[in-house]
């Protein structure tokens, strides 16, 4: 392998490492001004102008906090739960593209970190493994609120994961491929998936709330019943892990949405501006429309939260098992048929 | 430079196969089954079977571990609460072992590998050679073995359901 090819996929790999954390970072800003503004408060606004150093003081305040570690805690796992949850909340960005090929001094580099033919599977199987860090973190603490929490977890996001995949599936009948960088080619220009795929769309939204443990399905971290959940014996930054992994999350299954769905880095008259902006320029504002697109979507994930109320364990089973698998499983069949009729016809 | 990884990853995956026999826990047991499985993917992608290296992720590891783990965190076990095992179980454990030995000794002694297994189809773990072999040549086993899975599903279901009906 040769050294240039390694040291632009590091770079890749750091800036995209960078660009989530502070997007996290900024998403705990974001959430309590959306909090604010929805119930008409002002939200934080004394640290700097419009309260935009509020994240740093909150980081520096998790920092400073004191570490406690329960006597009866299970002492490894429970230093390695917080940190298994940010390492599967960041692997997701590997496989994503950020934007089309970019042109550096005469050479195309891709904004991708890599392009493997199952990146679709991946993701799931990233989304998947996401669950280990709050049931061995939960399980570690020692304590019958974060065991009830970390089983809640566990059973939510098998739950959701079935009706996820069968979204996709009906997804993929129509891309016939697993490549996320050959999917988004798919969708240039105006051409999204989620013209023809709004219910499986819907599906897979509500299954990422799922996953991604928001309201109204945060049932794992339910203060009224469970104290604060999986972290309830969580301290300093172990905590802030944990409260990072869930915004890092948001942020890659925002992406994910906007790759699969909205079309990633695509927007209408994308040809003109290729051609007005150059092969260097026009894939940067690629990127831009994709940003633009995720942070739609975490402001819609902020906006559920503070407007639709936390559900109950057995509404949230039901609804998971009676409404969206047979939907997403009806939604397989009409689009299997629709295929079939228009290649026959 | 791959063998290498073969043999780092062969070695632990060994290890941590055996560490789910040894561990005390039944939790840290299942957490090295986890490790386990983690390096058969591995295994997996070096072979470039990367459909199988993501499904076995997904499947194995972020599915039925996480119900494995599930339902030891529900019941719990630890030494005042762990059945006794009786000695007849003990035995008959030990003998489906020995048989497990002769079976896999008969199959490598059958198979006689002197010379490595070379993969004649670098490509067949990609998804499409793989969806190929799967509904082509070996429809109706793969067809039976879906069918079989879904009779497991209802008879869980089914015995679930009883116990509802009689409390």
């Amino acid at each position: 392998m040769d050294t240039g090819f390694i040291i632009e996929k590091f770079i890749l790999v750091a800036v995209i490492f960078g660009i989530s954390l502070v997007v996290a970072m900024y998403s705990t800003y974001a959430e309590r001004k959306v909090a604010a503004f929805l119930q008409d408060r002002l939200g934080p606004d004394r640290a700097g102008p419009f309260g935009i150093l509020q994240p740093l003081a909150d980081g520096v305040k998790m920092f400073m906090k004191e570490e406690i570690i329960p006597t009866a805690a299970n002492k490894f796992l429970f230093i390695a739960g917080p940190g298994l949850a940010l390492l599967c909340a960041c692997i997701g960005t590997a496989v994503i593209p950020w934007g089309s090929p970019m042109e550096i001094g005469g050479k195309l580099v891709p904004l991708q970190v890599a392009d493997i033919n199952v990146g679709v599977l991946y993701i799931f199987g990233v989304v998947s493994l996401g669950v280990y860090g709050v049931m061995i973190g939960g399980w570690a603490s020692n304590n019958k609120y974060s065991l009830l929490s970390a089983i809640r977890a566990a059973s939510q996001n098998i739950s959701y994961e079935i009706a996820m995949g069968l979204s996709i599936i009906a997804l993929l009948l129509m891309t016939n491929t697993l490549s996320l960088k050959t999917i988004v080619e798919q969708q240039h220009g105006f051409n999204w998936n989620a013209w023809y795929q709004p219910l499986g769309f819907l599906i897979f939204m509500i299954c990422s709330f799922a996953e991604t443990n928001r309201a109204p399905f945060d049932l794992p971290e339910c203060e009224t019943e469970l104290i604060g959940g999986y972290h309830t014996e969580y301290s300093s930054m172990k905590l802030g892990f944990y409260l990072f992994a869930e915004y890092i999350n948001m942020f890659v299954s925002s992406a994910v949405m906007a790759t699969l769905y909205f079309g990633g880095y695509n927007y209408p008259g994308m040809d003109y501006m290729a051609t007005l902006l150059g092969p260097t320029w026009a894939p940067l504002f690629g990127v831009a429309i994709l940003f633009l697109k995720i942070v739609c979507f975490i402001f819609f994930f902020m906006w559920v939260r503070w407007t639709i109320p936390r559900f109950r364990y057995d509404q949230l089973m039901n609804l998971g098992w009676k409404v969206l698998i047979p939907l997403a499983i009806a939604n397989i069949i009409v689009t299997g048929i629709v295929i079939a009729f228009v290649e026959k016809f | 430079m791959g063998t290498q990884v073969f043999y780092f990853v062969a070695t632990l995956s060994i290890i941590c196969s055996l560490m789910v026999v040894f561990a005390k826990n039944p939790i840290h047991s299942v957490l090295y089954l986890i490790l386990t499985f983690f390096t058969f993917t591995v295994h997996y992608v070096l072979l470039n079977a990367q459909f199988l290296a993501v499904v076995n992720f997904i499947v194995y590891m972020g599915a039925i571990m996480v119900l494995f783990l599930f339902v030891l965190m529900l019941l719990n076990l630890n030494k005042e609460s762990e059945p006794l095992k009786s000695p007849l179980i003990k035995i008959v454990g030990l003998i489906a072992g020995c048989c497990l030995v002769v079976t896999l000794i008969g199959s490598f002694k059958a198979a006689s590998i002197n010379s490595p297994l070379v993969l004649q189809n670098q490509g067949l773990g990609l998804v499409e050679n793989l969806g190929k072999e799967l509904f082509g040549p070996f429809l109706l086993p793969f067809e039976l073995s879906s069918l079989l899975l879904l009779t497991a599903m209802v008879g869980a279901v089914l015995l679930s359901k009883k116990d509802e009906v009689e409390s």
